[in-house]
């Protein structure tokens, strides 16, 4: 008797392994590629899809977004919107590539940074919303902010926030060493020094190597060092030592080799109270910036102020930094529903409204010359109409900029390359370059044609 | 003659086979924790090495590559700068706090300290922390501008202590799993030396035993299975150092590379890259060796039990 | 010679009821505090509390506080009670639910492991069953596969299985404590002696009947041990949480704490690291909790000597 027990445990788990086993080889039959979404409809079924509702899921971690759903809600009863915060940028952005992966268990609409776009697009993972007669909204967003979501002939999201680079100075540590706002990163150096040599402990900024910083102060330099080319955007140059970027690491390597920049990491405990006791006089950064700076740096109210961002030849002009939109995903088994959401959240004036209150800095042309916006006096920033600086900004993006199919992956290797400049106070070309032979090598073995 | 030869085969035979009688009512036991081991790790992992064996590249698709990705591996600076780099830690860090969490579990035990039950849960107590909270807690304490190693480094009058310099690192990553561990390992000594029985403690006693003898002669030798296994799971736990580089990695960015351990390269190939296969294939590669010295450890340590 | 040894007797018998209560203790040199020894340990206390110590004075801290004081000083008001509110009631209380999602996690997934581990660590001490040696050898060959790499398969079998973004999904693979599984392997085949089970056997008991009734209770400490480290690990569970699950409703504590902490950095940073810290420490509370009622286990000084008779 023991031993017809001890073989049926012994076949019910032989059993248990089978079954894992076929389960495993079934899934790796079918793993891969993404499940492939309705065909592309027309804008007539955006109304038709938000009169008749459903229910579709949002992935987004800007802190308006609730608030919006429920006044999405509100306007349109029939639909239900699972709002749903599934980590911030990479966090959010692995999660949405296993489920591509998976082929399931990804949102309807979808969160994405601009630079992150064209890797969702390549994969195919995004509905093209021309289809939809979203061609026809271009002209109510910035050129910088559209021509990050409308490319190789297709439209894959709506721009929400926009973030055009300017200077953020701490004003009353400029005031009391005597230093006048640069204009030019000429002017920016003198700063930078004459602040140094004054107080040691204080830095006119602090960098220990951030992607986005430097690919937004190549693209304001003129480079282009990321180009995509070919029927199925598959042929690539990466040239980071481009006159562009040459011009912006010899700008900036005098500022590290000269032990100018403080080498507190961005975005710490100790980079926030930096911040806040003048140890880091100024930031170079997006406009969503003053958002932050209120809410997290409180000892800096009063003290700080907004300038344009330095230039390399006097003549205005600027990069974006940051900012990002929204997308469908094609897993989507609503996307009519799904683009009429996306086309509400981004661009409807009730929606606009609760995202600007919020403190985030719009992309559309309305709310950026809206005057009660341009004309805000900010408390924080002494009463300076900061917006007006901002908005000017936002109209002075250089065109003709874009981001490499990769630019996930690439900007997570960024410290491993460039940030070894960083470290030794080395030359950041040598950086850029070790960089982009890993970038190279990477394309190439990912079946893209790089340098070739 | 013939009567002395015959009987002592005849007699051994029984007794060695009913010592080592097979009894599969074992596998009743065991069937519970075998099937759910396999669906968590035998089927991910058999998936694994599959996945190894293949390519997938963003434009163009899997294809079967053999052991290319393994050569690869062989030939990747990055993989062994990782591995080099966890076997140092392994190294250092590993009898550092096996022998401090020995002494502790020893002094508590040893009923000559003040509230012993109190040392014992607070130095529990870092292993509950998350990591997710470490990283604030030390970020502080590292800090060199707003924090106690500003506060030290100001009264010893000079940058003596810098926390996130390359040369540091590793000793500033050892410092917190130190901190973390050793009172995991405390408690696994801890409750082993509770096995011990009463009688020979009074044996020891009525020979004349002082506390040290005692403690070389009986406690440490009871635990030596404890302490195998302790050693074990903590080689383990070095050779697949993950959580602490990573959520230091933002207070050192350019110290602590993505390639840093090679349990963080595989998941940076993962979730960054989406070089599934590559990461597959130095996970093995990190299962293999690890497993090869684990299980050395395991025998040598048994072995010595037996004797 | 009778004579002579009586009177011996009778000094014994004066002298040993004396001895025998403090024999019954644990360690014959009981009494003898050490102050010396106390004062080593001391400091290791000290470096241990330290960080501890931190978490809970910025805990008392108002966010601002919390970048403008002396980080092991007080702050300007004592927020503690303002922080814990906060920390329940932020967005509508995803934190108690968080907590309860762990709780949940913790009682199926650690009670579970414990179980699993007791039961197969069991079953590799006292039977000698083919392909005995092979369990270990695998088992131990498998975790030494870094996890990371192993998320992604995970992942992709359990999506086909239909049970991300489910609790299943991070219960199930909480079940396997390999730690657990060894300890009570090595503690099952020194404490329960097989003569024991020999005797049981014969008085016609079955298999789990006899596990059930005698060997638990001889394995009390280590499993009490096991569990203890199984709750810790699956409280602490946060790398595959992670990546199964995309809905915060099904948060554990820790994945949890972790966006709220991402969320006080980048683009649309919102400053809760007084949450974050405050969250941090409420959640630390039912581990010790569970440390201090699980540790009456060992004090029962239960060990191989009570069944040798």
């Amino acid at each position: 008797m023991t031993f017809m027990r001890s073989g049926s445990a012994a076949r019910r788990t032989v059993f248990a392994v089978a079954a894992t086993a076929l389960s495993v080889a079934a899934l790796t039959a079918c793993s891969g590629g993404s499940t492939g979404g309705a065909a592309a409809g027309s804008a007539d079924d955006i109304e038709k899809a938000l009169e008749a509702g459903g229910e579709i899921t949002y992935w987004s971690w800007t802190p308006s977004a609730e608030a919006q759903v429920k006044a999405f809600e509100a306007k349109y009863p029939n639909v239900k919107v699972n709002y749903v915060n599934a980590g911030t940028n990479k966090d959010e952005y692995a999660k949405l590539q296993n489920a591509i992966k998976a082929g399931s268990g990804a949102p309807d609409v979808v969160q994405i940074e601009y630079y992150a776009f064209p890797q969702f697009a390549l994969s195919d993972s995004l509905v093209d919303l021309s289809s939809y007669g979203f061609g026809d909204l271009k002209g109510d967003y910035s050129s910088g902010t559209w021509g990050s979501v409308d490319f190789d002939g297709k439209i894959f999201g709506l721009p929400q926030d926009s973030g055009p680079m300017a200077l953020f100075y701490n004003k009353a540590v400029f005031d009391q060493y005597g230093i006048a706002v640069p204009t030019t990163w000429d002017d920016y150096y003198a700063a930078a020094q004459k602040l140094h040599a004054a107080d040691p402990t204080k830095y006119i900024t602090a960098d220990t190597g951030d992607a986005g910083f430097t690919t937004s102060m190549i693209w304001q330099a003129g480079g282009t060092p990321f180009t995509t080319s070919g029927d199925a955007g598959t042929d690539v140059k990466i040239d980071l030592q481009d006159d562009g970027s040459k011009k912006f690491a010899d700008n900036w390597n005098r500022l590290i080799e000269g032990g100018l920049i403080s080498d507190t990491p961005s975005w710490s405990d100790e980079w926030f109270k930096g911040l806040g006791d003048g140890s880091i006089a100024s930031l170079v950064i997006g406009a969503w910036m003053p958002g932050v700076l209120e809410s997290s740096v409180p000892d800096g109210a009063g003290k700080w102020a907004v300038a344009p961002i330095p230039t390399y030849d006097g003549k205005a002009v600027t990069a974006e930094n940051g900012g990002g939109g929204q997308a469908v995903t094609k897993q989507s088994k609503n996307p009519a529903l799904a683009a009429g959401f996306l086309k509400w959240l981004n661009n409807d004036e009730e929606s606009l409204k609760i995202f600007a209150e919020s403190g985030g800095f719009p992309s559309t042309t309305a709310q950026l010359s809206d005057s009660a916006f341009v004309d805000k006096a900010s408390d924080y920033f002494g009463g300076q109409k900061i917006n007006e600086v901002l908005t000017q900004a936002s109209g002075e993006v250089r065109e003709g900029w874009s981001y490499l199919p990769y630019q996930v992956y690439a900007n997570s290797i960024f410290n491993d390359t460039v940030g070894q400049a960083y470290a030794t106070k080395g030359d950041l070309n040598a950086g850029l370059s070790a960089w982009q032979d890993q970038l190279v090598q990477y394309g190439n073995d990912q079946g893209f044609s790089v340098n070739k | 003659m013939t009567t002395t030869a015959a009987p002592p085969p005849a007699l051994r035979t029984p007794r060695r086979k009913r010592r080592t009688r097979i009894d599969d009512r074992g596998w009743l036991f065991v069937a519970p924790f075998a099937i759910v081991f396999t669906l968590v790790f035998l089927a991910p992992l058999a998936y694994s090495i599959y996945l190894s064996l293949f390519r997938d590249q963003l434009i163009g698709g899997n294809a079967f590559v053999g052991f290319a990705n393994y050569v690869t591996a062989f030939n990747d600076p990055q993989f062994w700068d990782g591995l080099g780099r966890v076997a140092i830690f392994l190294v250092v860090q590993v009898p550092i706090m096996l022998l401090l969490a020995l002494a502790a579990a020893l002094a508590i035990d040893s009923a000559r300290l003040h509230a012993a039950g109190f040392y014992r849960i607070v130095i529990f107590l870092p292993y509950a922390v998350p990591a997710v909270v470490a990283v604030l807690m030390w970020g502080y304490i590292y800090g060199d501008q707003f924090g106690l190693t500003r506060n030290l480094n100001d009264l010893l009058g000079g940058q003596f202590v810098q926390p996130f310099l390359p040369e540091w690192m590793l000793i500033s990553i050892g410092n917190i799993v130190t901190w973390q561990f050793v009172g995991y390992n405390m408690l696994i000594f801890y409750s082993a030396l509770k096995t011990i029985p009463n009688e020979l403690y009074e044996a020891a006693s009525i020979d004349g035993a002082g506390a040290w003898r005692t403690i070389f002669s009986i406690k440490i030798p009871a635990v030596r299975g404890a302490i195998v296994i302790a050693t074990i799971f903590s080689i383990i736990g070095s050779f697949q150092l993950f959580n602490e580089p990573n959520i230091l990695k933002p207070l050192a960015p350019n110290t602590i590379s993505t390639y840093f351990t090679p349990n963080m390269y595989a998941y940076n190939l993962s979730f960054a890259g989406q070089q599934y296969n590559y990461a597959a294939t130095i996970a093995i590669i990190m299962g293999v060796i690890t497993a090869v010295i684990a299980y050395v450890v395991q025998l040598r340590g048994s072995r010595q039990e037996a004797r | 010679m009778t004579t002579a040894t009586a009177p011996r007797t009778d000094t014994v018998a004066v002298t040993t009821p004396r001895r025998a209560p403090r024999l019954a203790r644990r360690s014959p040199t009981q009494g003898k505090k050490s102050l010396v020894l106390s004062i080593v340990m001391g400091l290791y206390l000290l470096y241990t509390l330290v960080p501890l110590a931190w978490l809970l004075i910025n805990a008392t801290k108002t966010q601002p506080d919390l970048f403008t004081t002396f980080g092991l000083g007080p702050g300007n008001s004592f927020a503690l009670f303002d922080n814990i509110a906060q920390t329940l009631t932020y967005r509508d209380g995803i934190f108690l639910r968080w907590l309860g999602n762990t709780l949940l996690y913790v009682v199926v997934g650690a009670g579970g492991a414990t179980l699993l581990a007791t039961l197969a660590g069991y079953g590799l001490a006292k039977y000698n069953f083919r392909g005995r040696k092979a369990v270990f050898a695998v088992v131990l060959g498998a975790i030494a596969v870094p996890g990371t790499a192993l998320a992604v398969p995970t992942f992709l079998l359990f999506s086909q299985l239909g049970i991300t973004n489910t609790p299943w999904a991070i219960i199930i693979p909480s079940l396997i404590s390999p730690f657990g599984l060894y300890l009570i392997w090595v503690y099952a085949t020194d404490a329960i002696p097989t003569e024991l089970l020999e005797a049981a056997r014969m008085d016609g008991a079955g298999e789990f009947r006899t596990f059930f009734t005698i060997s638990i209770r001889l394995l009390t400490p280590g499993i009490v041990t096991v569990l203890l480290f199984a709750v810790v690990a699956t409280w602490n569970n946060y790398f595959l949480p992670l990546i199964m699950l995309s809905d915060p409703q099904w948060y554990p504590l820790t994945v949890g704490l972790n966006q709220w902490n991402a969320q006080a950095t980048g683009v649309a940073a919102q400053p809760i690291y007084n949450l974050v810290i405050t969250g941090a420490l409420l959640s630390i509370i039912p581990i010790v909790a569970a440390f201090l009622v699980l540790q009456r286990f060992w004090q029962s000084g239960l060990s191989a000597g009570s069944v040798k008779q």
